[in-house]
């Protein structure tokens, strides 16, 4: 079976820096995929890879059977990759519905070659009001996005992220600097869009987070993978305690089940 | 229950009403009470020169109409776009140049001239095409040093070349219109070109185009990530605002009556401009109309009652220092964001007052007074008109 | 012809040293503040008054008064970046902070027109009408004393980068302000102080700029911006030794356009900033910009 997302053999170096070191990563279709590692170990390069906002040295990218290697980050959205950043990435000066707005011209019903409409017809606005809703943020839809918090900036881009409804969404880091209550409604609304049939691969370092909620982890240090699997065999793995020294002492105790 | 500001508490539903299909009774009483005073304006404007014969006081209105409308020009592009452009002297001079140049080759006089304006504008698009593709391929900073460089480059040309008159430029046909209403042609065409152009701004603004350059103002790489086709849009929004500025400077040749590379090029020109839309409130719509018509007379009259022309030099600098020290946004913002923290500071007063007693004032807006999201919200839509 | 070619060649490199001078203080602002001081046009006009005044009325000689002109520009340049730039908050502080270095030109030369008026002024000493007879031609002692003053200079700019402290905080700053505060290197005097050593070279560029110049007036500022403008964007925002470059080769290839069209010779900067452009458009030396993010 085809995975429905596939990073082959890729490597990619910045300066004397090799980031990623003949990488391969694969993403079943309907999982939620966990892509994990110390710092620096090629895991944001690798999303930006895939993501179109860095060129490959080598190796090539799939989306189902498509190539999509270099692809500009324009195309690989439209061709249904949605992408968060680590430091979210929102419109301050526009307001939230606005923000919302951005992402949905090139969808569906807004396809409308007038530019000088009003931005956003109806539908458009009920399917952002719809999403904002289930992000919990829809009371703000009018403020301006500069005013959030930082979570709520979070579940914004999140947001327009899925108003282009990209069968595929890669979360670089969702859940860091959020505390614990909305990080559980975090994980519960992404098993919500995983289980309405979204595909989702998520870089954390939480590893609660990550163990709790997805069904595939891969593994990344210095650039390569060292493990994949189930997140119950990745956490007693040596090489991937090996990789990520600290965390292996706290874990010892969950892990010696 | 909504309380200030608190970032985890997300719950299940939404936090406040969603949005009402239908405008509230006080919604459309501001957009009544807001297009009334539109028209009001509207009104006062078309009637002015006849109102006030004063020739003095209608040259520094029509002075004050042609800034306007540079101003608000000016500001379909840098202020929507963040591009800061201190080069739109270019198309202001190139309008200035072409309507001379075509009525000397014409023969044109009169009435006649006015129909070079659309020329002008042609010209202008013409030029800001090129210029365009060029200036906008590189980023904010370098793109601000560009448009100085087109406009050293303009103001060169039109001292160098033969058909511009050199560097004692073109004189414009001189009308024989009775003296009494002499400025009156250049006023309605003046206010008229101000007119469209603040009902440009403001449909632009609005519409998907307006959304998408100001995205690409708060973050040009995610926008153009997302679909936004950046060259296009801002090319778009240069193109516009070129137009307008050569039509400006077209009319305002024939008003003054002669093109001079140092005065149809003129540095002061863009950051004249610059400071109109910034001491009004960038990006806005009213923004750049409240700096020109506080600023443009308000030099005018400097210009007149000080013969030393220097010093309004010195003043303008420093009241620009003065704006973007102190009232970084412009007036229109802080200002809509000053009102709407009175108001609600007063309705805050009002709904103590009421709780002491078993009922609440008729006509109470739901909205909770301490929930500041939204009174942020209040000053986001305040500031987009 | 030849011998006119060579005199262009000589003389676009004397020349093109003192503008490198007055471009490499713009360049060095660029790269630790990521400004554009576009009031550096005019500051050096500035320079050229003063060293007028002490010249004329005090009777002090061109290079000996650049002992006073130099720290006093070194404290403008501090008091400008203090009081009207560091103020600057905000997303748009890099645009803010250029229009904010135009509003502080047009004052200084709203300023120097009433205080000078509009006529032109020379400066004069004995060494600018002498020259000396080398290989066949006349070169003209101001010009020699100059370049080798701007030489002087750039190399003590160079010293000052590259090896003292200071220097290293200057360059730290410049790679990443942020890691540069967290090391405890207070980014906001190395700010000041580089503006001031990037306005303190204009001391010296408007004395060169006054005494071979043939005549300046509150109004030069607007046509010696411009050229720096094209000098360090052709040569790369931030680069110094691009600001070298394309100083020399800019002020060259005007002496060389000059033989043929002197009036044309002076747009042959801007049209070579926007071939360029262009063709490259981070500048001969900047580097060409990644995919952004």
């Amino acid at each position: 079976m085809t995975a429905m997302l596939r990073a082959e053999g890729v490597s990619k170096a910045f300066g004397g820096v090799q980031a990623l070191r003949d990488c391969t990563v694969e993403v079943e279709q309907g999982s939620i995929a966990g892509l994990i590692g110390p710092n620096g170990s090629g895991k944001t390069t690798l999303f930006n890879i895939v993501t179109g906002y860095e060129r490959v040295d080598d190796g090539d990218v799939y989306l189902g059977d498509r190539k999509i290697t270099n692809l500009l980050p324009q195309r690989v959205f439209a061709l249904g990759i949605g992408r968060t950043f680590q430091l979210t990435r929102i419109f301050p000066r526009l307001t939230v519905m606005e923000n919302m707005l951005v992402a949905a011209q090139h969808t569906g019903s807004g396809r409308t070659r007038n530019p000088l409409a009003r931005a956003g017809g109806r539908a458009d606005r009920r399917r952002a009001t719809e999403l904002l809703e289930f992000a919990g943020i829809a009371g703000h839809s009018d403020a301006l996005a500069d005013t959030l918090s930082y979570g709520q900036r979070k579940l914004l881009e999140l947001s327009y992220v899925l108003v282009a409804d990209p069968a595929i969404v890669l979360l670089d880091e969702p859940a860091g600097g959020v505390n614990p209550s909305l990080i559980q409604q975090l994980a519960d609304r992404i098993r919500e869009l995983n289980a309405a049939g979204k595909t989702f691969l998520i870089v954390e370092h939480n590893m609660d987070f990550v163990m709790g909620l997805c069904g595939h982890v891969t593994v990344l240090d210095y650039g390569t993978v060292v493990a994949a699997g189930p997140p119950q065999i990745i956490r007693s793995d040596p090489r991937v305690l090996d990789a990520y020294l600290g965390i292996a002492e706290e874990d010892d105790g969950a892990a010696a089940g | 229950m909504s309380g200030p500001r608190a970032d985890a508490e997300i719950p299940a539903g939404p936090v406040g009403p969603s949005r009402p299909s239908r405008p509230s009774r006080q919604q459309l009483v501001r957009t009544g009470g807001r297009a009334g005073g539109i028209l009001a304006v509207l009104a006062i404007l078309a009637v002015f020169p006849q109102v006030l014969q004063n020739a003095t006081v209608t040259t520094i209105a029509v002075d004050t109409l042609v800034f306007a409308a540079a101003a608000v020009a000016w500001n379909i592009f840098s202020g929507y776009s963040g591009y800061i452009s201190l080069g739109h002297a270019v198309f202001f001079g190139a309008g200035a140049y072409t309507v001379g140049i075509a009525a000397r080759a014409w023969q044109l006089t009169g009435d006649a001239v006015f129909g070079l304006l659309p020329l002008a504008a042609a010209v202008a698009a013409g030029l800001a095409v090129p210029l365009g593709l060029i200036a906008l391929r590189v980023r904010r900073h370098t793109f601000v040093v560009i448009t100085i460089a087109f406009f050293f480059i303009a103001q060169l040309t039109a001292t160098n070349l033969s058909v511009t008159g050199g560097s004692s430029g073109i004189l414009a046909p001189s009308p024989n219109w009775d003296a009494a209403t002499f400025n009156d042609p250049f006023y309605y065409t003046a206010l008229a070109l101000l007119v469209v152009t603040t009902a440009m701004s403001w449909l632009i603004r609005g519409s998907r185009f307006g959304l998408q350059l100001r995205a690409i103002r708060d973050d040009e790489d995610r926008a153009a990530g997302l679909g936004v086709r950046a060259m296009p849009v801002k090319l778009a929004a240069f193109v516009i605002s070129a137009i307008v500025t050569g039509m400006a400077g077209g009319l305002w040749f024939y008003f003054i009556g002669q093109a001079i590379p140092q005065f149809a090029f003129d540095p002061l020109f863009d950051l004249s401009v610059v400071v109109m839309a910034f001491f009004g409130g960038l990006g806005t719509i009213s923004g750049p109309l409240l700096g020109a018509l506080i600023i443009e007379p308000g030099q005018q009259w400097l210009t007149l009652q000080y013969t030393n022309e220097y010093l309004s030099e010195i003043l303008l600098g420093a009241l620009f220092l003065v704006v973007i020290l102190g009232l970084p946004r412009g007036v229109i913002p802080t200002g809509a964001e000053k009102i709407a923290m009175l108001r609600a500071r007063l309705r805050s007063a009002r709904q103590e007052a009421a709780a002491d007693g078993p009922e609440r004032p008729a006509g109470d807006p739901q909205r909770p007074a301490g929930d500041p999201a939204r009174q942020a919200g209040d000053p986001a839509r305040e500031a987009g008109r | 012809m030849a011998r006119q070619i060579y005199e262009a060649i000589t003389d676009g490199i004397l020349g093109g040293g003192v503008y490198a001078l007055m471009a490499v203080g713009l360049t060095l602002i660029f790269g630790v503040l990521d400004i554009i001081n576009i009031a550096q046009g005019i500051l050096v006009v500035l320079g050229a008054y003063l060293s007028y005044v002490l010249s004329v009325h005090l009777h002090i000689d061109l290079f000996v008064g650049l002992l006073v002109t130099v720290p006093v520009m070194f404290v403008i340049g501090v008091a400008i970046q203090w009081l009207f730039i560091r103020p600057l908050r905000g997303r748009d502080r890099a645009s803010m902070s250029l229009l904010a270095c135009y509003a502080v030109a047009l004052i200084i030369e709203g300023i120097l027109y009433r205080v000078f008026g509009p006529n032109y002024v020379v400066l004069n000493a004995s060494y600018i009408t002498s020259s000396v007879h080398l290989f066949g031609f006349y070169l003209p002692d101001i010009y020699l004393y100059g370049f080798a003053l701007a030489v002087a200079c750039v190399a003590a700019l160079y010293l000052l980068l590259y090896r003292t402290r200071f220097g290293r905080s200057v360059r730290a700053t410049m790679q990443n302000q942020t890691a540069a505060r967290l090391i405890g290197i207070d980014v906001n005097r190395v700010a000041a102080v580089t503006f001031g050593i990037g306005v303190a070279v204009t001391a010296v560029g408007g004395m060169m700029f006054g005494a071979t110049s043939g005549g300046f007036n509150p109004n030069s500022g607007y046509d010696l911006i411009s050229r720096l403008l094209a000098i360090i964007i052709l040569g790369g925002l931030g680069s110094i030794g691009g600001a070298l470059a394309a100083a020399v080769f800019m002020t060259t290839a005007e002496a060389l356009v000059d033989i043929w069209s002197p009036d044309w010779a002076v747009v042959v900067f801007y049209v070579a900033l926007v071939l360029v452009l262009t063709l490259r458009p981070s500048g001969l030396f900047g580097r060409s910009p990644v995919r952004a993010q």
